[in-house]
Parts: structure tokens; sequence; C-alpha cells
């Protein structure tokens, strides 16, 4: 090894190259693989069609959770199309040896929450899956990203895909954050500030005070909202909080192998005087509770702002006015007092035991304003059954509250759970583009703070207005 | 269940055609092909789900005022406004415009693994300045029937009625599998020994 100082994210991705071509990409050698029903099925086809094998069915992990219901998960699944697809995963994975985390199995739930939990997903691996918030595994200090179904199918015959390497982009943000800034307001407002489009062709490390301090489930929702202003993927070192997380799970290393990797996990770090193609730094103390109020993640505001004038934008008026017109906002107002007929609090982005309590920490000793529907899901069994051993679950009921079964709900519109047309849903999961979360449907993109201070009064509502506690007991919350 | 092979792409060297504009900004693959679409288990009939809820009424009646529906505008080529194809992976959104009837997909930006994912079924994303993709829109305006022409080997766009022209980026290697049909899937099985012995020294 050369004494250049190097990235984290040089260091794991050229431990990973198997061939460089010359003026192509690089074939990049994948250590974890996730599938899912959706975007798996054409690639098995495709296989079958090469008459090619799995090379390496035990690197391969599925899990349903796109196309599942999230009630009455016992019963079989009404929607036909669906059913086919979550046959199409068991079938596939069956036939070729690859464990396979069914509807119904304990271990089921949302990929990206599953991974993790297990002790799957660990430092300076390379993890893809057929869904861009693959970028989630990044927290852990692994390079992981989303790829398409051709590129599912290089995984599964060859364990390689062709990626030309991205630039690199490192994201400061020190300092210390205000009460009821969580990761997902810091996520949302480093995306406002780059715009939607404004990592495209970068891999994104964070760095700086806020998430050293930041727990692992807090930088899970970081790292997977990097694909939302176009990143690949965002990616953290790894320090004794990630050691901390994984030590003890289900799948990751034990006894001597722990320690073997641990040595190694020590050295996944940036080197000082290491460089990067962007850099940006931003000050805890700027970031506010945010809020989206237009048609793509980079349309984010803190609670107390105004919706901005399109005379302030640089160019996209046509595009700006077409998002406004749909969500039926215009510029220059409060998003504060709008008021609202849905609450969603779950996906890959907030879907994780954290979010439950920090929306509890509001929802406790209030109840379920009368005009909005919620829909609380958690992101896999395993969080089903933290909410109720921690009596979130009591919280909840006693505010008239219910409980759904895990899986990506109404993050994507493609189970059952829909937002209907023209209505508004405060929503923590991680896209607000027009009908994400079913046909017509307006999407507001907060934190689970936010979420909950909606679900109690109805309409946006500002979360510090709702909490009593005293910082101290928040500081429980995301570790920060 | 037939099986189709679903990288066989035709060739692609020259295209010469007219083309559909979508002067909107961050299309993405939401928009190009909702996830309630995504059921299939094979790949076939996306292109009638291409911009769907754009294209239809929530009865099925097609929007008049949707590009797609204007008999007017027709072709093999897509001019969509910057950052073309953000958000989700699916390379359905991808097959969607490919089984329409596109060959090519003109931006001034385009997003990550949509263009990978173009790259890997045969479209050809084909990036320009925000400046001659004005002057596309432009001219598609005046005319409708405007033809663009995309030389791959040369890695030239042209407005024919102007010949005003710029170059585009592509690297050798997408470029020759682009021109031949041929697919990283081939390419990897050809290496196969190479990447067991990697696979042999890995850590996980």
């Amino acid at each position: 090894m050369s004494n250049t100082p190097s990235t984290l994210f040089d260091k794991v991705w050229d431990a990973h190259v198997v061939r460089k071509i010359e003026d192509g990409p690089d074939v990049f050698f994948i250590d974890r693989h996730f599938i899912h029903e959706v975007t798996s099925p054409v690639a098995f086809l495709g296989l079958e069609s090469r008459g090619l094998n799995v090379m390496s069915p035990e690197r391969t992990f599925a899990t349903a959770d796109h196309n599942t219901p999230t009630i009455n998960q016992h019963l079989p699944v009404k929607d036909l199309l669906s059913a086919n697809q979550l046959r199409a995963l068991e079938s596939n994975s069956s036939k070729y040896g690859i464990s396979h985390w069914g509807l119904g199995n304990p271990k089921n739930g949302i990929v990206h929450v599953v991974g993790p939990e297990n002790g799957i997903t660990l430092p300076g691996m390379t993890i893809v899956c057929g869904d861009s918030h693959t970028s989630t595994h990044g927290a852990f200090g692994a390079i992981a990203f989303g790829i398409g179904t051709s590129e599912v199918e290089m995984v599964l015959s060859s364990q390689c895909i062709m990626q030309p390497k991205p630039k690199k982009m490192r994201i400061n943000v020190n300092g210390k954050l205000s009460k009821a800034v969580t990761p997902k307001d810091v996520t949302l407002y480093i995306i406002a500030q780059l715009t939607t489009g404004g990592a495209t062709g970068y891999f994104v490390e964070y760095a700086g005070d806020v998430f050293r301090n930041m727990s692992m489930e807090g930088r899970m929702t970081v790292c997977n909202m990097s694909i939302e202003m176009g990143a690949r993927g965002g990616i953290i070192a790894p320090d004794e909080t990630t050691f901390n997380y994984i030590n003890g799970r289900e799948k990751a290393p034990k006894g001597e192998a722990w320690d073997k990797a641990l040595s190694y996990w020590k050295t996944l770090k940036t080197d000082e005087g290491a460089t990067f193609d962007e850099e940006y730094h931003f000050d805890a103390a700027d970031i506010e509770p945010m809020i989206t109020y237009g048609t793509n993640p980079g349309m984010g505001m803190g609670i107390s702002k105004n919706i901005p004038l399109a005379t302030d934008l640089k160019g996209g008026v046509a595009t700006y006015e077409k998002s406004l017109n749909y969500m039926g906002f215009h510029e220059g107002e409060q998003m504060k007092g709008k008021k609202i007929d849905y609450v969603f609090i779950g996906s890959c982005t907030n879907g994780r035991i954290e979010d439950f309590r920090a929306f509890a920490s509001i929802i406790k000793g209030r109840k379920k304003a009368d005009n909005v529907t919620a829909w609380i899901v958690p992101g896999s069994h395993i969080v089903e059954q933290q909410i109720k051993e921690e009596g979130i679950l009591d919280i909840l009921t006693e505010a008239g509250f219910e409980l759904r079964q895990p899986g990506c709900s109404a993050c994507l519109a493609m189970n059952d759970d829909k937002i209907p047309a023209g209505k508004y849903a405060v929503s923590t999961s991680n896209r607000n583009f027009e009908g994400r979360q079913g046909p017509g449907s307006r999407t507001l993109l907060a934190s689970p703070l936010m979420a909950a201070a909606a679900a109690v009064t109805g309409m946006v509502t500002d979360p510090r207005e709702l909490m009593e506690v005293q910082e101290e007991e928040l500081e429980l919350s995301y570790g920060l | 269940m037939p099986i189709t092979n679903k990288m066989a792409y035709d060739k692609f060297t020259v295209l010469r055609s007219s083309a559909v504009p979508l002067p909107i900004e961050n299309v993405d693959t939401d928009q190009i092909i909702p996830a309630r679409f995504l059921k299939a288990t094979e790949r076939k009939e996306f292109g009638d789900n291409l911009f769907r809820d754009w294209r239809y009424n929530p009865d099925n009646s097609p929007k008049e005022d949707f590009i797609l529906n204007n008999p007017v505008y027709s072709g093999k080529i897509l001019v969509g406004g910057k950052n073309f194809g953000s958000g989700s992976s699916r390379e359905h959104a991808a097959w969607a415009i490919y089984d329409y009837g596109f060959r090519c997909v003109v931006s001034s930006f385009f997003a990550d693994i949509f263009k990978g994912n173009s790259l890997n079924i045969g479209i050809l994303p084909v990036q320009v300045s925000a400046e001659f993709l004005d002057r596309i829109f432009t001219a598609i305006e005046a005319d409708p029937k405007t033809e663009l022409e995309v030389n791959l080997p040369e890695q030239t766009i042209t407005i024919l009625a102007t010949g005003e022209q710029e170059s585009f980026d592509i690297n050798g290697y997408k470029k020759h599998n682009m021109i031949n049909g041929f697919d990283d899937i081939d390419y990897l099985q050809a290496m196969k020994d190479e990447v067991n012995t990697f696979a042999a020294k890995s850590l996980y």
C-alpha cells in the first residue's frame, strides 16, 4: 500500500476492483446482495434463458417487502400479481439455494432494515440491491448502492457488476443540533441545500460531529436519503458506535473472526490530507425541523420558513410552478397550519425502533386528530416486537392509533396502502414525487417528530410546540 | 411462461429520427413508470404504462394535453429536461421507454442509475449542454417533424434542419457494446476464472 492519503471510499472501492477496463468501467466485486420480489424475477428469467447458475448463493439474501400487505399477513395475498411476484421470489430462492425471509417469516421486513439488524451488513463490504435506497447500508462504512435488474442478473451470475468509479464528495456538519432536529431533518436540510440532482455523479462521505454523535439508526436515515440528491450512495466511517451495534448480531463475525474483522474495520477512515472532488460544510445550528412543500425531496424548508418565491429560483420556473400546482400550494405561503389527511410513519428511511420512540414521545398523553388516518408501519418483525416490548404499542393504542405489520407500505403505492388522490400525507418516507404514495397523492416529507405532531393536531405543526420534555431526555433519541 | 432473452437489443450506430419533447426538469422514474405497474415477473408490455399518470386520466382516457397523446409528435428520440431519470433504480423505467419505441434519450443531465440501466438495455443516453438542449426544444417547437441525427461512432448529435451539432461522451467500452449489441453478462462470464480467484481472497 502506498502512503498517499486515501479516502474511506477509495479504500473500500479499490479493494473490490477485480479488473480495470481501459476507457470503461471497473469490474467490481460484490460481497453482499439483497434481492426482493419486484426487481429480481426478470433477472432470474435472464439466467434461465442463458443457462447460467447463481455463482455464490450464500452472498445473496432475499426478503419480501415492496408488495406485501401490512394487515392480515397470515391470509393469502389478495392481489394476484403481487402474490405471483412473492411466489417467484420464493421459488427462485429455493431453486438456487438463496436464504429467503418471505411473508410470515419472523425475520421478514424491509430489506434495508433487516440487513443491518441481523448483522448481514458489515463495514468495508460492497453491498448492492435492486433498490436505490440500498445507500442505507453505507452507515456502516460499506459501499452500498442501488442497481438495475440487468445488474441483479450480473451479480447473481458472476458476483460482479461493471461500474465507473463515482467522484467523491464530503459533506461536513459540525456543531450542536437544536431541539427536535433529528437525522431526517439533517438529511432533508442537506438535500435542500444541494438540490435533488446536486450530488449526481458522486459518492458522499458524511463527516463531522453531528454524524459522529449520531446513533446507527440515525446514520442509516441519512445514508438512505443520499440518493435523493442524486448521489449513488453515502458512507460514514465505522467507529465504536458501529462496532457496538454489530457485535452479537446473528450473522456478525464471532470470536477470533470478530477480532480480526475489528482490526481491519478500524483502518476504514479517511486519512488526514486525503482530497475530495467536492466538499461542503454546514453548521448544525442552522438546521430546523424540516418539511417538504414540493414534488422532489430537494424542495424542503425549515418549518418556520415560507415556501420560496419563483423569482428567487435559479431557473426552472415552469417546473417549479407545475410542482406547486400539483401540491395545491402557493409561493410565499407558510406550511404551518396546513390541514393534512394522512400520516405515515415507517419505510427504510424511518421505520426503526428509534423512529417509533421519537414518534411516541409526542403521541404520549395525546389523541389522534379525528381528520387524520394514520399508518404506523414497523420496518421489520423485530422492530414490531420492540415496539410491543417497550410499551410503545400501549401509548399508540391509548392515543387511538393502530400498529400495522412490516413492509414498505405507503412509501411507494405498490401494495394496498395508497394515499387517495388529492389528499395530503405527512410521511417519514423518502420521496414526495407526484403520485409516489398513490395516483394524485400529495406527500410532505418529514421526521417522525413532525409526523407525530401532525397526527395529533391534524395539521402541519412545529413539533417543538408540543415538546414539553427536557432536552436531556431528548438526547436519548438518535444519540443526539 | 415464455422465456425471452431480455438482453437482446438492436445494435446502435446512427439514428435519424424526429423527436418527442418533454421540457420538464427532474423527471423521476415514478413518473416514467409508477410502482403499481412493476408487478410483472416478465419483461413485457411496460411501454403501455410509460408516463402512465401523465398520459392517462384515472378512468384510463388519454390526457389530451400530454405530449405522447399528441399525434403531431413522434419518433425514436425522447428529449427531456435536466436531471432526467432521478429516483428509484427500477430498470422498468428504461424498459418502458424502450418498449414504447424510443432508442435514445437526450437531456442536459441524467441521474446515474437511470443512465446505467439505459445503456445496459440498449437505450443511448445523450447528454448535451443546456444551451444545445434549448436549441433542440426550439427546433421541435418550430417544426415537430424536425429530425435529429444521433451518430454513436462519431459521438455527435445534429439538428439536421440547421446543421447545429454537439458531441457527447460515452466510454469506449459501452460504445463498443452498443454498436455491437453486446452486454456485460457475456463479458463477465468470459472472465469467470479471474472472478473466482478474486472471490477466494474475499474477506467476507
